[in-house]
């Protein structure tokens, strides 16, 4: 893996989270949490529902402004003003809806909202050859090959479409990709698509948060364990820090399902 | 984004490849309503003798001009995902508004021909506000549309002329300048009126801005899922509202075309041919639920109108069959039109599970997919 190989050159973190905390009222949604997200690396955030994995990539995406802590974009300290502006400076979030319009063929969708044109005036037209051809290409470039860009994307399968929304991330400029958990809804198969784009966006130079509450998933393509419960971070690992059966057994709740297996054995 | 986007407009020199030709026939909204016309074509080319000689021809294109350029507006309009219920008084409107200017009001024509276009505009315009900033279905909000528009055309039209129609137009100022505009027919042949030649040039041009403009992009996309668009930046709100406003227009131009050709209007107008133009565009390919269908299928559903209803005139039936006809004709839309938006997507779906060999994986920049399908690597522009 390029990402593991020692004496790479320093990784330039993209995003820098310090203490970050977040409160809803009197209710602290996070508390002291930071991580790295750099070039070329696949952060993940791991966590069980409520544990504020949502909220923390509301601050990261720019919905959200944290109300501690440092945030910083490029070494200087981010100001985003709302999702715009993170957009604006890279940071790109691909959401479980995946904002697709199921009836519309794949090239449509992929250039929705920012299509290229030619000819001026009333002679502005799109460019159909060539969103067609750099669809094609861009998917391809992820990996994916849909040989033909003009069917409808709801004929294509939950691990397909997300891998579209992928690559139409990267190719719209996105530095960093933050997926909303991304393979919750896939089934094994499926969900090992995606996490092949997902180590193909890293091999790009993007730095990727990868939301999920599923440590089989995260296990492969992280760089970067941040383990998050009840908004607090239980801790942040390298690769190399952490084995898979560690981290299974701090998402599972460690001691906790260790008692609860115990009670379960007896009833 | 979009500037990122722009950058990157070198044409990636790749090999594009295209479903079959029988799929791609399919995947098209217009299809069915293609098929249907044919049969409905050669059927009474062959029942009636008067249906295949030139007066006949221009006699059943007027009838499918007049309803063509509607269902071609509304057919845009359900892409969008919306309904309007007050097409069909809009031509009553517009026609009575500036029958009434130039007749009773001495206005000159050209002038009553652009206020009653206003007049239709800001109709348009208010539906379209009136459903975006409610959230109210379209359905509700033009119905009362349709009730008001029923209601006003009728009253002021009682109120103002003391009859229910407007005559003596063609005396009115600048009347026959303005004529050739809407009213005029070839001389040469069989008289082929102008409604015709608009009927066509606005099909033309409705496909044009569907298929090839970033506004048609948004229009499908409006209509296929609107959270999905606005999240990517497409104006939901301006589109919407631009689709209300070309229905006005549409509803306006047949306004004109039919105050022209007869120089007379009626207070009844319309009532009741909005439903014309929803079955003709639902028979032309567009879903109920809005995000598919297209310009042409409209025309076309237009086209099996005319052509079946001057057909009937032609045999000699009773023409009450038109009405039964339409019904059977409308529940046979729906049924085909799923059939073949199935088969055209699961045609779709086969074609690339057999050409889907994945990647050897994340590491393996050697065994890329793309070389086995002869196409050039991304990578490589």
């Amino acid at each position: 893996m390029t990402a593991a190989e020692p004496g790479a050159q320093t990784r330039t973190a993209v995003i820098e989270a310090r203490g970050i905390a977040k409160y809803y009222g009197h209710v602290a949604a996070l508390e002291g949490v930071s991580t790295t997200v750099a070039a070329g690396e696949v952060t993940c955030v791991l966590g069980d529902n409520g544990a504020g994995k949502s909220t923390f990539i509301k601050v990261l995406s720019g919905v959200h402004r944290h109300d501690k802590g440092e945030l910083l974009f490029d070494g200087a300290p981010a100001a985003f003003g709302g999702p715009r502006d993170a957009l604006a400076a890279g940071i790109a979030t691909v959401h479980q809806d995946l904002a697709m319009v199921p009836l519309m063929p794949i090239w449509r969708n992929f250039f929705l909202g920012s299509e290229l044109t030619r000819g001026r005036g009333p002679l502005r037209r799109l460019d159909v050859p060539a969103m067609r051809a750099t669809t094609r290409a861009e998917l391809l470039r992820m990996g994916i090959d849909l040989r033909d860009v003009d069917q409808p994307v709801g004929t294509l399968s939950g691990g397909e479409r997300q891998s579209v929304a992928i690559a139409r991330a990267v190719y719209m400029g996105a530095r960093v990709l933050i997926l909303d958990e991304p393979t919750a809804a896939l089934g094994v198969k499926q969900a090992g698509v995606v996490l092949r784009y997902i180590a193909r966006a890293r091999e790009r130079g993007l730095g990727v948060v990868f939301i999920t509450h599923n440590p089989h998933h995260a296990f492969p393509v992280g760089d970067r364990f941040l383990l998050l419960k009840r908004g607090t971070s239980l801790g942040e690992y390298g690769r190399d820090d952490i084995t898979r059966d560690e981290l299974t057994r701090l998402m599972a709740g460690g001691s906790e399902l260790d008692e609860l297996s115990h009670e379960l054995d007896r009833g | 984004m979009a500037t990122a986007a722009r950058e990157r407009r070198a044409l990636p020199d790749i090999d594009v490849p295209r479903a079959a030709l029988a799929v791609r026939v399919l995947r098209r909204p217009e299809v069915g309503a293609f098929a249907a016309a044919a049969v409905i074509f050669v059927f009474f080319s062959v029942v009636t003798d008067t249906f295949l000689t030139p007066a006949g021809v221009a006699t059943w294109l007027e009838s499918a001009a007049l309803f063509g350029i509607m269902a071609v507006a509304v057919s845009m309009l359900m892409i969008g995902g919306e309904f309007d219920l007050s097409t069909g008084v809009m031509v009553g409107s517009t026609g009575l508004i500036t029958g009434v200017l130039a007749t009773h009001a001495g206005v000159n024509i050209w002038v009553a021909v652009v206020v009653s276009l206003v007049v239709a505009l800001a109709i348009g315009l208010a539906n379209g506000l009136m459903v975006m900033r409610t959230g109210l279905p379209s359905f509700i909000v033009t119905l009362g549309t349709f009730f008001i528009l029923q209601g006003l055309n009728l009253a002021l039209t009682k109120a103002i002329t003391g009859q229910v129609a407007i005559q003596g137009l063609s005396e009115a100022g600048g009347f026959w300048d303005a004529r050739w505009l809407f009213g005029s027919s070839t001389t040469v042949g069989p008289a082929l009126q102008v409604s015709v030649l608009w009927w066509l040039v606005f099909t033309a041009l409705c496909t044009w801005v569907l298929l090839r403009t970033r506004v048609g992009n948004w229009i499908f996309s409006v209509g296929g899922d609107a959270r999905s668009a606005r999240q990517v930046g497409v104006p939901v709100l301006q589109t919407k509202i631009g689709l209300f406003m070309t229905t006005a227009f549409a509803g306006w131009l047949v306004g004109m075309l039919s105050l022209f050709r007869t120089t007379t209007a009626q207070a009844s107008t319309g009532v009741g041919v909005e439903f014309i133009y929803i079955i003709c565009a639902v028979v032309g390919g567009c879903l109920l639920t809005g995000g598919f269908g297209s310009a042409i299928g409209g025309a076309l559903g237009a086209l099996i109108y005319g052509m079946t209803y001057q057909g009937i005139v032609f045999a000699g039936w009773d023409n009450n069959w038109l009405k039964a006809f339409l019904g059977a004709m409308l529940l046979a839309a729906v049924v085909v039109n799923m059939y073949v938006r199935r088969r055209a997507e699961t045609a779709g779906a086969a074609a690339t599970k057999a050409a889907d060999p994945l990647n050897g994986g994340p590491t393996a920049e050697s065994a890329e997919p793309a070389a086995d399908t002869g196409a050039e690597r991304g990578e490589a522009k």
